[in-house]
């Protein structure tokens, strides 16, 4: 092979190689995401069934329960519009608290929402950006004449 | 063109989309209160000064005033405590204070320090009901019309430039005119 | 007295910053000698006063001098003294006056490191560092000024973030930040060069101890990170793919490749744009991590100040940074001409595929990071992207990488085939395939596809980088520390790839409930609950669970797991119990009280866990070795004698 030659099976090389993995590297992005979703969009049935998502908004106060002694906690996420029952097993994070801005990871079981990761931000003042996003958004909707 | 410039042209579409990205990122400021335009919470709680009595939100009824979240860990409740002894002064609305995730003697002591702006406290020792009124940090404050409507919420430090603009038009004129 | 000290040397800081960026610029470009000649005192006088401002800060938090408002916000008269000082780089505006000291220290070091280069070549370096440290002053005391007193001072401070009170923690932002930093010395030496219009092998031998040393404290930076998410964060893993460990871990893998680039330019002059160009992008990536983290553009776990106005600000910083940076190199690149070329089977194009792998990989991590971002600025929904795109594409490059480092280490320069060392490759990876499938099926008796593969890639790539070494050492040839460091980094990523494989291939994890005296079994473990007492701290109270050890029925040890309440932010943090047992990490945490007598508690059994922080720290060791190789010194005082000495007859490309 001339030297020119061996540039340019070297050169090819590299474009396939990089071709390939940027299409994988897509694939692997559009199977992996999830999307977030609040409950006034999971109410309205804007997920689809079996799918994968990230639920958030504010803990219900006074709706965490558990069975005594019993790995597996139920409580209600709300954007104060809509509210979605959540069942969740194992350790919840330090910050989850009634009350509070939360995430989950999980599927929709029936009307329940079942998670399988709770989150909650590691800083009390600030609510999850999608979360506070999300309340603003619901807020706007139902904003009365008179009201700010 | 040659390939050289490419790396430039990447950056300035990167650019465009991080100036989007703050212009969409949310603000501290920005951030409504789900309360605004419904009822405020209702709640019983002691009064800071006198351990003894209970102060109950309900006894506002008929009234406007102004509901201030502060705790004496906060350096920004600090920053306002002057322009909160300001609006004292004026007399145009009474101040409720919610002393929010404090130690009594404490936040005694600062009221002694620097002045009581407030009508009554009320002593949220372990922050419930700042959850209720859906408080994201101190402080805030929250104007309530008479009938237990929350009319407007401020985030972060309040200012008596802040005050003029935006609680006093929102109150009734024969109010507002006591300054 | 002492703040507004502070406050007024920051301020002079920055007029001596831009003194030193417009002599160091202006100064060569105008032929004015004397000008360039005022960038030593500027240098020193900025970090003078840079210090003092820092001994400033340290000072009024020691004294808790809580009239300035970030102290009372950070600190607590209940706070001891280590974490009183450490809170000074505790949040945003303390964080970024580190940024400044440490760029300071670096400034500091290649001045005194350059006095023997071309007058004109270190006057421009020097420049270009002013230019970035002005940057930083002028948003330190635009928009993020700590000693801003507060009126009237508070009775007592606000407390350190509670999850920040932690040894590793406390060191960690130093050394990251020193590795962030250490890549705006690369920056301003790329910049420098691109001004000049002329780079050559000599450029590159000055260039790689610096970018070495750099590299190295952001390896350790980024291990500690690591390292205190395992055990602090309560949830026993050690990376999350999260938007703040990106925004580290994204300049390391282009700093990574720098490193590999200088080695080809230092010795054969060629890669030379390409070199130039990841310098630059090594730096912006720690510019962007900045951005990214201080501007509430991502918000993650770890983000502790958003403030969209700093975003604006640091954004317009990027733009005149960057967008500089890359428009000389639009302008000057093109001038640049490698003369030599290589053959295909050769460790030039060895390196290639590395640099090409490392920026995939970079690339992927980049485009996962940013999608939330660019899905929420277009409107398209609000996304996540977490481990389960992060592992498969990232491992796509990096398996290739991995299996071609053997390959590539044993490939001589220029030359076109393997030749004699065809043997020894195959002989290291049969080997490697056999400790490989050994350490898979028999010490651990199950696993995952990919499993022997990559265990297999880990224990090749040790035995590769040993073969170089001992043959050395056998025809009683010189080893110098290029050579020594190159192969100790490369032993600790083979240590690394090993340690991951076990950890995710063989982790086990269980949460349970359990009352007192109920047990728990998990693998060859098992757990007795003993009940839970509590406990007082310094600034803290909480709970202690007692949970007793054994393994295959013998009793191991008891460990105390913890649950604390912070009294002044009322904070809760997980104090995991952590052991080492026969390699693998027991990993105890309390969760919750769930009524009815009973404690949910997770244990995890990782497996060579601990190996991963050795392997990136013994990779830390390695670079520091190789940063003191006796070349770089003799390259530094060759520059000074009129005619450039060709390159010492050295092999090794650490």
């Amino acid at each position: 092979m001339t030297p020119r030659r061996k540039r340019l099976v070297l050169v090819l090389g590299i474009i396939a190689g990089v071709s390939v993995a940027g299409a994988l590297a897509l694939s692997a992005f559009r199977q992996n995401v999830t999307f977030f979703f609040d409950p006034t969009q999971v109410t309205s049935g804007a997920v689809a069934t079996g799918e994968r998502f990230r639920l958030g908004g504010m803990v219900t106060k006074g709706s965490v329960q558990r069975a005594p002694g019993s790995l597996e906690v139920h409580f209600v996420v709300t954007d104060f519009k809509h509210d979605v029952p959540v069942s969740y097993t194992g350790v919840l994070p330090d910050l989850f608290r009634e009350g509070q801005g939360v995430v989950a990871h999980g599927k929709m079981s029936g009307t329940t929402f079942v998670a399988d990761e709770v989150l909650a931000k590691h800083d009390e003042k600030y609510m999850p950006p999608e979360v506070a996003k999300s309340l603003k958004k619901r807020q706007a909707e139902s904003a009365t004449p008179g009201g700010a | 063109m040659n390939r050289f410039i490419l790396p430039l042209g990447i950056f300035a579409l990167l650019a465009i989309v991080l100036a989007i990205g703050i212009k969409h990122s949310p603000e501290k400021g920005t951030i409504p209160s789900p309360l605004i335009g419904k009822a405020a919470p209702q709640f019983t709680l002691p009064v800071l000064t006198d351990t003894n009595r209970t102060f109950r939100s309900a006894d506002l009824k008929g009234r406007w005033y102004v509901f201030n979240v502060w705790g004496t860990w906060c350096g920004g409740c600090r920053e306002e405590h002057s322009a909160l002894l300001e609006i004292r002064k004026t007399a145009q609305v009474p101040l409720i204070g919610l002393d929010w995730k404090d130690e009594d003697p404490q936040a005694l002591q600062w009221l002694s320090e620097l002045g009581n702006p407030y009508e009554v406290v009320a002593a949220d020792r372990e922050g419930r009901i700042a959850i209720e009124w859906g408080v994201y940090g101190a402080p805030e404050t929250f104007l309530v019309d008479p009938q237990g409507i929350v009319v407007y919420k401020y985030i972060g430090p309040l200012t008596l430039e802040a005050w003029q603009t935006q609680f006093v038009p929102r109150l009734p004129p024969q109010q507002a005119a006591k300054s | 007295m002492l703040p507004e000290l502070g406050h007024f040397a920051l301020i002079l800081a920055m007029l001596l910053a831009a003194l030193q960026a417009f002599f160091g610029i202006a100064g060569p470009a105008l032929g004015r000698d004397r000008w360039t000649a005022a960038v030593t005192p500027a240098v020193a006088g900025q970090f003078v006063m840079v210090s003092t401002a820092v001994a400033c800060l340290i000072a009024s938090f020691v004294a808790n001098d809580f009239s300035v408002t970030y102290i009372a916000e950070n600190s607590n008269s209940a706070l001891p003294i280590f974490y009183r000082v450490t809170a000074m780089w505790g949040a945003h505006e303390g964080s970024l006056l580190l940024w400044i000291f440490l760029l300071g220290c670096w400034t500091v070091a290649v001045t005194i490191g350059v006095s023997r280069l071309p007058t004109r070549f270190a006057a421009r370096v020097l420049g270009v560092l002013g230019l970035v440290s002005f940057g930083f002053l002028l948003f330190t005391l635009a928009t993020s000024n700590p000693f801003l007193r507060l009126d009237p001072p508070a009775p007592d401070g606000r407390d350190l973030n509670p999850i920040l009170q932690d040894p590793a923690l406390a060191i960690h932002p130093p050394i990251l930040y020193t590795g962030y930093v250490g890549f705006a010395v690369a920056f301003a030496f790329a910049c420098a060069a691109m001004l000049e219009g002329r780079m050559d092998q000599m450029w590159a031998r000055w260039t790689r101890p610096w970018t070495t040393s750099a590299w190295a404290f952001l390896s350790i930076g980024i291990a500690l990170g690591s390292w205190w998410a395992y055990y602090e964060l309560g949830w026993g893993g050690y990376w999350f793919w999260d938007p703040v460990e990106n925004a580290s871990f994204m300049p390391w893998l282009v700093g990574t490749a720098l490193i590999h680039s200088l080695a080809v330019t230092d010795k054969r002059g060629l890669f030379k744009s390409w070199t130039l160009l990841l310098a630059v992008l090594a730096f912006s990536l720690s510019l962007l991590g900045t951005f990214l983290v201080r501007s509430g553009v991502l918000v993650s776990v770890h983000s502790f100040a958003a403030d969209p106005t700093r975003g604006i600000f640091i954004l317009a910083f990027l733009i005149v940074m960057i967008g500089g940076a890359l428009t000389l190199y639009a302008w000057r690149a093109p001038l640049l001409k490698s003369q030599a070329g290589f053959e295909l089977v050769s460790r030039e194009s060895f390196l290639l595929f590395n640099n090409i792998l490392l920026v995939i990989g970079a690339a992927t991590v980049f485009g996962g990071t940013m999608a939330p971002l660019i899905s929420d600025a277009l409107g398209l929904g609000t996304l996540s992207v977490g481990t389960p795109y992060f592992n498969p594409t990232f491992m796509l490059s990096m398996l290739p990488l991995l299996a071609l480092l053997s390959l590539g280490i044993h490939a001589n320069w220029k030359r076109g085939h393997l030749g004699a060392a065809q043997r020894t490759i195959l002989t290291t990876l049969v080997i490697a395939a056999i400790a490989g499938v050994i350490l898979v099926f028999g010490v651990y008796s199950h696993g995952k596809v990919l499993s022997p593969v990559a265990a297999t890639l880990g224990a090749w790539i040790i035995l590769s980088s040993l073969v170089d070494p001992i043959d050395r050492i056998r025809r009683k040839l010189s080893l110098p520390r290029s050579v020594i460091g190159m192969s100790v980094a490369h032993i600790g990523l083979g240590i690394f790839v090993l340690s991951v494989t076990t950890v995710e291939s063989f982790t086990l994890e269980r949460d349970v409930a359990l009352g007192q005296g109920e047990r728990a079994v998990v693998g060859n473990y098992e757990f007795r609950f003993a009940g839970v007492k509590p406990i007082e701290g310094p600034n803290y109270n909480g709970v202690e669970g007692t949970v007793v050890v054994t393994r295959h029925g013998v009793p191991t040890s008891v460990v105390y797991p913890q649950k604390r309440q912070y009294w002044v932010q009322r904070q809760v943090t997980t104090e995991a119990a952590i052991e080492m047992h026969h390699g693998s990490n027991v990993f105890v945490a309390l969760g919750d009280e769930l009524g009815a007598g009973k404690w949910s508690v997770r244990f995890q059994i990782r497996p060579l866990v601990n190996f991963l922080w050795l392997g990136a720290f013994i990779m830390a060791v390695g670079g520091a070795i190789a940063a003191t190789d006796r070349r770089y010194r003799t390259a530094r005082q060759a520059a000074a004698a009129p005619v450039a000495t060709p390159g010492v007859a050295e092999e090794g490309a650490g």
